[in-house]
This record gives C-alpha cells, sequence and structure tokens, in this order.
C-alpha cells in the first residue's frame, strides 16, 4: 500500500467554506473543530495563567498588598475552575477531534454537527461564569470545591456558576458521545480495537468517564442551587441536611476528573516516546488494561479527599487502601514508557523533551500523591501546600506538559510548518526550570504547616514564598513565549514546510496524509493494513 | 545538525544540574523546620515516621527508575550511532513490576493501619479503652474560635490578636517581621494540662472549618450541625500554633489556633481564676450601666468581633456584609436590632451571637452601634434587654 493510494482522493475535495462565519461558526468540519478547541484552551490558559500571577503576587511577601482577601479567594476559585474546565479539558477534546478520526481511518467525527454545538456552548459558559467578576459580591469564592454551606452564601455569583457548569457539562457529555461513537463506529477495516494507538484508547475510557461523572457534578450543583434559592435543605443540618453529602458528592465526581484531565496526556506521551525512541511502545497491552483499570479505581476512591472531615475507621481503612491500588497499574504505565526508551535510538526535539519531562515529574507527583494516601499521615498534608504541590506537578508539569507537548508533536501535521526547534528548546528549558522553582518548594510550605487557599501568612513561610512567586513569574512569561512560537508556526516566520511523515520514527495513520492535512481526509475510507499501524506491539 | 545537538545536550547537563541542587536542598532541608513536625504528641510522632518511611520509599524507586531513564537517555542516542532494538513486550519483566510494588504496599499499609485505630478507637497497650480525662468542646466561627470547657463550665472565644490585624491590613504600613508570631497569634488562648488524655469535640456555627496545630499530630474539621470526636495527650509543656485549614470565607487566612499547655498545677490555678471571671461576668450581666460605659465597652466589643465583617467604619462590605452607618435596623426599634444580633440572620454570614457573646456585651456592641458614625438612635440597650429577648 503505497502512500499516495491511502489519500488519493483528499486532494479534489478540499473545498474550505468561505467566509468565517461559515467556515468557523457553523462548522462541522473535526479539523477545523479541533483548531477552535485548542485556540480556546489557549486563550483560557492565559486567562487562568494570569489570575494565577495575581495570587502569586499577593503571596511573594507576607503582608497584603494589592488584594483584599475575599477578592483573593475569588482569584483561587476562577483560577481553578477556569484551568480545569477551560483550559486542560478542552485541549483534550482538541487533540481528539484533531487526532482520533485521522487515527482510525475515519473521515470525520460520527456526529459533525453536535460536535459543532459541543465547542460553541463553551465561550457563552466561560462568559458567564467569568461575568460574576463583574457583579456585587463578586466572583465565586469557597474554592473550587464549591463546599456548602461556604458556596451558599456568595450570593448570585452562585446560580451563574451552575448554569455554566451545565452547560460544560452538556459540552462535555456531548463531546464524549461523540468520541465513543467515532471509535465505535468509524474505524477503519482492519482497524481492530488493539490495533488502535493508545492516544485513541485512552480518549474512548476518559469518554466513558465523562458520561459517568458529569451528570453527578450537574445534581450536585443543582443541589445546591436549590438550597440557594428554593428553601430545600440537602447539605443544611438545620433542615435535616448534611454539608458533608455534598463533598461525597462532589469528589465522587471530582477524583475521576482528574483522570479525565490525565488519562489523555498518558495517550500523548505514548504516542510521543517511541516515535523517539524509534522503537514499538513496550506493552501496549498493558497500557490499555491499566488505563481501565486506573479508571475503575477512580471511581472508589473519593473519600482520600476528605480523610479529615471525620469518616469512621472502617471508611478510612478503605479508601487508604483503595488509593494505594492506584499507583500500581501507574507504575505499570511509567516503567513500561522506560522501557520503551530503553535500548531505543533516541533523539530530543521538544515533544520528546516535554515527554520526558512528563515522566518524571508526573512520577514525583504521584509520589506525593501516595504519600497523601496514608490517611495517618494526610492529618498533617491535608489542606496545605503539600497538596498544592502535588495538584500542580501532576496537572502542570502533568497535563500542561502533554498538552504542550503534543502540540509540538501534531502541530506541522496541523499547519504544514515546523514549528522553529531552536525556540521550541528554549520555551522547554526555561518552562522546566521555573516550573520546578515554582512547585517544589511548595511541598516544603505545607510540610512546615502553611494551609491552602490563604492570602496572607506568617513570616516563617516567607522565602520559599518569594522563591516560588519568582518561579511563577517566569513560568507564565514562557507561556506567552509559547504563544509566540505557536503563532510563528502558523504563520510559517521563521519555520521549515513539515514533510508528510515529520518524525523520522513516527508511525501511524496520520503520517500518510498530506502536511498540513487536507481539509477533508479518508472520504473513501482508509485501507489499512500493518505498516499504518501506530506503535502497536507485534504480538 | 550539530546545532541541535549541542542544545539538547547541554540542556540535559541544565536539567541534571538543577535536579541535584533541588536533591541537596532537599536533604538538607529535611533536617531543618521545613520538613513535617514531630510534635509533640504520640501521633504527630506517628504521622511523621510514616512521612519519612514513604517518602524514602519514594526517593529509593525514583532514584531507581529515573536513574535507569537517565542512563538510557544518555547511553541509548541516535547520535552515539545506536540502532533501536525492536522488542516490545516482556511478560516476566511485568510481572516483577506489578509484583514488587504490591509488596511494597502491602508492607506500607501495617504502619498506617495500625496507626488510623489507634488514633479513631484509642487503646492503651493492654488493649483496653483509654479513658478521657476531660472533654473541650471546639466551635468555628467566622472567623474565630469559642472553647467550651465542658467539665468546668468555662468557656471563651479566641480571636487573632489586635497587632497582627492592625498589621494585616492592606497599607497599614507595618512590616509583618516586626510583629511577634505574626497572624500565629490570639487574644485568649486554650489552655491546657501536660499528660492528659483530653478528648476534643468539634462542630461549627456557620461554614467548614478545620481545626489543625501541627505539633499535636492531626486536623479534624468542624462541620455545622455535626459534632465530630478526636483526642490528644501532650507530653511537652510550651505554646503551640496553628491555622484552620478549611476554606471558611474571607478571613480564612486569619483564623489561628493557638494552644498553651501547662503543668497540671498551673492549670488548675487557671480554671479557678477563669471561674473567678465568668462570676464577675454574671455580675456585669445583671448591672444597670450607664449610657457612656455601654459606648467605650461597646467599641471594645464592636472592634474585636464585628469590625472584620461591617468595619470598623460602619460602612461593612456590602452586598455581603451591609453598612451599620445608615442602616434602618441600627436606626430603628432597638429590640429588633438585639433580635438580629442573637438570634443571626438565616441565610447570610450574620451568626447568632446570643450563645457566642455574652449579655452585657451584646448590649453594649449595640449601644455603641446606635450612637456612632452618623446613626441617629442614639439610645441604649441594658444586658437585661438582651436577657429578656434571648428567653423569648
Amino acid at each position: 500500500m503505497s502512500h499516495a493510494e491511502t489519500h488519493s482522493h483528499d486532494h479534489d475535495h478540499d473545498h474550505k467554506p468561505k467566509g468565517f462565519v461559515k467556515r468557523w461558526l457553523m462548522t462541522t468540519n473535526h479539523k477545523d473543530i479541533g483548531t477552535l478547541y485548542l485556540i480556546f484552551s489557549l486563550i483560557m490558559f492565559i486567562f487562568g495563567g494570569a489570575l494565577a500571577m495575581i495570587i502569586r503576587l499577593e503571596l511573594f511577601q507576607p503582608g497584603l498588598q494589592f488584594v483584599q482577601p475575599d477578592f483573593f479567594n475569588q482569584l483561587t476559585t476562577m483560577h481553578a475552575l477556569i484551568m480545569v474546565f477551560g483550559a486542560v479539558m478542552p485541549a483534550f477534546v482538541g487533540f481528539a477531534n484533531w487526532m482520533i478520526p485521522i487515527m482510525i481511518g475515519a473521515p470525520d467525527m460520527a456526529l459533525p454537527r453536535m460536535n459543532n454545538w459541543s465547542f460553541w456552548i463553551l465561550p457563552f459558559a466561560f462568559t458567564m461564569l467569568a461575568s460574576t467578576f463583574f457583579m456585587d459580591g463578586g466572583a465565586p469564592a469557597a474554592g473550587w470545591t464549591l463546599y456548602p454551606p461556604l458556596v451558599l452564601q456568595g450570593g448570585h455569583n452562585l446560580a451563574f456558576a451552575v448554569f455554566a457548569i451545565h452547560m460544560l457539562g452538556i459540552s462535555s457529555i456531548m463531546g464524549a458521545i461523540n468520541v465513543i461513537a467515532t471509535i465505535m463506529n468509524m474505524r477503519a477495516p482492519n482497524m481492530g480495537y488493539l490495533k488502535m494507538p493508545l492516544f485513541v484508547w485512552t480518549w474512548l475510557i476518559t469518554a466513558f468517564l465523562l458520561i459517568a461523572v458529569m451528570p453527578v457534578f450537574a445534581g450536585a450543583v443543582t443541589m445546591l442551587l436549590t438550597d440557594h434559592y428554593f428553601g430545600t435543605s440537602f447539605f443544611n443540618a438545620a433542615g435535616g441536611g448534611d454539608p458533608v453529602l455534598f463533598q461525597h458528592i462532589f469528589w465522587f465526581f471530582g477524583h475521576p476528573e482528574v483522570y479525565i484531565m490525565i488519562l489523555p496526556s498518558f495517550g500523548i506521551i505514548s504516542e510521543i516516546i517511541p516515535t523517539f525512541a524509534r522503537k514499538p511502545l513496550f506493552g501496549y497491552v498493558s497500557m490499555v488494561y491499566a488505563t481501565a483499570g486506573i479508571a475503575f479505581l477512580s471511581f472508589i476512591v473519593w473519600a482520600h479527599h476528605m480523610f479529615s472531615v471525620g469518616m469512621p475507621l472502617g471508611g478510612e481503612l478503605f479508601f487508604m487502601y483503595a488509593t494505594f491500588l492506584i499507583s500500581i497499574p501507574t507504575g505499570v504505565k511509567v516503567f513500561n514508557w522506560v522501557s520503551t526508551m530503553w535500548k531505543g535510538s533516541m533523539t530530543f526535539e521538544t515533544p520528546m523533551l516535554f515527554a520526558v519531562a512528563f515522566i518524571i515529574l508526573f512520577t514525583i507527583g504521584g509520589f506525593s500523591g501516595l504519600m497523601l494516601a496514608i490517611a495517618p499521615a494526610d492529618f498533617q498534608y491535608h489542606d496545605t501546600y503539600f497538596v498544592v504541590a502535588h495538584f500542580h506537578y501532576v496537572l502542570v508539569t502533568g497535563a500542561v506538559f502533554a498538552i504542550i507537548g503534543g502540540v509540538y508533536y501534531w502541530i506541522p501535521k496541523w499547519t504544514g510548518n515546523m514549528y522553529s526547534e531552536r525556540l521550541g528548546k528554549i520555551h522547554f528549558w526555561w518552562s522546566v526550570i521555573s516550573v520546578n522553582v515554582l512547585f517544589f518548594p511548595q511541598h516544603f510550605l505545607g510540610l512546615a504547616g502553611m494551609p491552602r487557599r490563604i492570602p496572607d501568612y506568617s513570616v516563617q513561610f516567607a522565602n520559599w514564598n518569594m522563591w516560588s512567586s519568582i518561579g511563577g513569574f517566569a513560568f507564565g512569561l514562557a507561556q506567552i513565549f509559547f504563544c509566540i512560537i505557536v503563532w510563528r508556526t502558523i504563520k510559517g516566520k521563521g519555520t521549515s514546510k513539515a514533510t508528510d511523515r515529520v518524525w523520522e520514527g513516527a508511525k501511524g495513520l496520520e503520517w500518510f496524509i498530506p502536511s498540513p492535512a487536507p481539509h477533508h481526509t479518508f472520504q473513501d475510507g482508509a485501507p489499512v493494513n500493518d505498516e499504518h499501524l501506530a506503535h502497536v506491539s507485534s504480538h | 545538525m550539530n546545532k541541535e545537538k549541542s542544545y539538547s545536550s547541554s540542556g540535559l547537563k541544565i536539567f541534571l544540574w538543577v535536579a541535584l541542587v533541588l536533591l541537596v536542598n532537599g536533604s538538607a532541608l529535611a533536617k531543618s523546620s521545613l520538613n513535617m513536625t514531630q510534635g509533640v504528641t504520640e501521633f504527630s510522632k506517628i504521622a511523621y515516621d510514616l512521612h519519612m518511611i514513604v517518602l524514602w520509599v519514594c526517593v529509593v524507586i525514583g532514584v531507581l527508575v529515573f536513574g535507569a531513564m537517565i542512563y538510557s537517555m544518555f547511553a541509548h542516542r541516535k547520535s552515539k550511532g545506536v540502532t533501536a532494538a525492536q522488542f516490545s513486550h516482556s511478560t516476566t519483566a511485568e510481572i516483577i513490576w506489578t509484583v514488587i510494588p504490591i509488596v511494597i504496599l502491602i508492607i506500607i499499609a501495617f504502619p498506617a493501619t495500625k496507626a488510623l485505630i489507634k488514633m479513631e478507637a484509642p487503646t492503651d497497650a493492654e488493649g483496653k479503652n483509654i479513658v478521657m480525662d476531660m472533654t473541650i468542646k471546639v466551635t468555628g466561627f467566622q472567623w474565630k474560635w469559642k472553647y467550651d470547657y465542658l467539665d468546668e463550665g468555662i468557656s471563651f472565644l479566641s480571636t487573632l490578636k489586635s497587632d497582627s490585624n492592625t498589621a494585616r491590613q492592606i497599607g497599614s504600613g507595618i512590616n509583618p517581621a516586626t510583629v511577634e508570631n505574626y497572624l500565629l497569634d490570639v487574644d485568649h488562648p486554650l489552655v491546657i494540662p501536660v499528660d492528659t488524655n483530653i478528648r476534643i469535640l468539634l462542630t461549627a456555627n456557620d461554614v467548614i472549618h478545620s481545626w489543625w496545630v501541627p505539633e499535636f499530630g492531626w486536623k479534624r474539621d468542624a462541620v455545622p450541625g455535626f459534632v465530630n470526636e478526636a483526642w490528644t495527650n501532650v507530653k511537652t509543656i510550651g505554646t503551640y500554633r496553628g491555622q484552620c485549614a478549611e476554606l471558611c470565607g474571607k478571613d480564612h487566612g486569619f483564623m489561628p489556633v493557638v494552644v498553651n499547655v501547662v503543668s497540671k498545677e498551673d492549670y488548675a490555678n487557671w480554671v479557678e481564676s477563669q471561674k473567678g471571671e465568668q462570676k464577675v461576668a454574671a455580675v456585669k450581666n445583671n448591672a444597670q450601666w450607664s449610657k457612656a460605659d455601654l459606648i467605650s465597652k461597646g467599641k471594645e466589643v464592636f472592634n474585636s468581633q464585628c469590625a472584620t465583617c461591617h468595619q470598623a467604619t460602619g460602612k461593612g462590605m456590602p452586598p455581603t456584609f451591609p453598612a451599620l452607618d445608615g442602616s434602618a435596623v441600627v436606626n430603628g426599634p432597638i429590640d429588633e436590632q438585639i433580635k438580629t444580633v442573637v438570634f443571626g440572620r438565616k441565610g447570610t454570614s450574620m451568626a447568632a451571637f446570643g450563645g457566642i457573646l455574652s449579655e452585657s456585651d451584646i448590649a453594649a456592641a449595640i449601644t455603641y452601634t446606635r450612637n456612632a458614625w452618623g446613626n441617629t438612635a442614639k439610645d441604649a440597650a441594658q444586658p437585661k434587654d438582651v436577657k429578656k429577648i434571648k428567653n423569648s
């Protein structure tokens, strides 16, 4: 099967709709929708990052200098909501839209009109959420976890936040349905389940997690809404309710949610590492099982976020043991990536650098996660900066690094232009050093007793907070630099034309179509044989 | 091509150098106060020991895995002319790296389980239930703690000390470093005897708080409408400081916990003096006060208890915290204002102060607000007026 045959039908069908409205607002094209998701995510990443910069500015030294405590709480709350729901999740949906149909040889997503809708809900939802900053009483300030009774004191921002969450949930569920329908129905002949690229596998499992937990979250926030406006007492002890019930429901959503943000990262890393090691992915099948195992475990560990809430001994033991178990499939993944690198023939282009940093730094986040799982020690760690350090290691040097690595890996395919390797490497080293200056000292702060979500602190915490802020500003600037690199690549400035294959060791269907990818691919189906397959182990 | 290579290898060197500095730094800090405290109770020691065990397990695994990876990154480079091997699985290896973590986890699970049982179902060396010598009820408020000594009938509020509170305001011009125990000091610390089994009951009045003294080794949430139980036995006399650990609103960062652990004799003396003070307070509650006394006492009470929300200027922070200057309630019938303060406002941050402050303090604070700023009511409330409404 020659490369030309695979896409011989594509050239004549590259009719992009003319005009902004028709091309972008009314689009049903998976590549354009993927682009929209990715651009939206980048804007939200900068917006959420700007909020974080104000937080780090206030925490630069003890005493209050810039913001009032109430506004500080709005900043932490909105930073988290925007980063989780606006930056990380849409970025992965963007990758899914762009890559899944191409990777499985499908002409588009299974439900293209719904795809359009699930994207265009997002800008409205976030406009609604961000508008609360300008309301009387300001934005939600009870943390992204929205714990009652505190969140119910916040005034009418609650209604806006709840409806924004409903819209995000609808968008996510539609996106997930689309991913599942596409993968189950539109794989090219010969693309068996165990021949799919691992990125497709991780997204398939993520999509099921989304469908399972987004309605739970919607239910929880709806109960907040009725408690606030319609006199119900779900979470009000005086009316026979229980504030802790909300925490159980929230974390039943919240823990799978953090895996929704990390499983597609695993998929991206599993594409990048074999390419630059020029070696098949080690343990493909065990990678699939490990992903499914992590997804299953995510449903039975939620109360490890609540060890200090006053649970019975049996509950604490169960959630401690169940949480321990997660480290086993996660360990399998890390060992498999290292084994993929072992005895490979490696080069370290920017995507590989981000992938390698991901493995090391995500694993450090995993280690602190194992420490947090030890309930008697968690009575000390809980709600301190140790937790803040932990989840930023898994989400920033984990999920965000995987996203950035994925962008460098596929942007030549998306734009037809090679990014500047020199600028990419500067971006990498700048990011990886500053992000560690930013988050590593937060471990020390937490162990020394600094609680999270405080706008001001005792002077004993001053030194490491200053370091953390310096790292934060540097990391923030590095991401502005990243935007410039992306812009230059799109515009073809200081870059070269990308080849179809792009990377010497690249495998998978996406590398058999031209760069940039034509507007329509595989319209007449993709005849796939083994040479087109991704990094699947040959049993 | 050569240029590319030099970038990545010099970059690698920088990375390794940074990692080394962090590692050396980290192990030096482990000895200083930046590690978890060993504390002054059995639990804080247990938490510390578990923390160190798991930390070292992680360090060893990290060194092995990252070591193999970094070795591979140097040895198995294309620039060294290595051709890639094509193996893609090894059942033996996969079984080994599944089984070894399981064994490690089981080993860690034993001490962790023992520690949890000890905390939640306290028993002594012979397995007998430990008898609690005294009980203290801790109630979280926005943003202060209330301590009730259930056996002694002593009860008081504990709020951030005024020098910290002044220094923390934006534009205060006070350097926090010049304030002793900045943000970690209170007006009335909790006082407990050393070597005593103390049951601590936790609840909250408004939102969820979390009571935490790192040296005691645990934090536990104070949930409105529910009572949580924990216990402690402090072995060393001293003053221990902590903070609220659960986000509880705007002044979450400003409700410290301070515990004075004293000898049993000192504790007995302290209890006597507190009982004396409670008698004085009872006399004050039954006395008829002059308006001038009410206003001067009221200003003190208002500034320590009410000003965090309603502000010393009486302007509040609308809409969450309404202004009292010019307020319809403060300038209206006095009984309505007493009711608001005593019973609180449901669905808002306004707490029911009837169970928090003494009748004389409530009367004084109300009188102050009705005579302060531009308010025109200019009348006075007596403690007996407050008592009447409280009992109505």
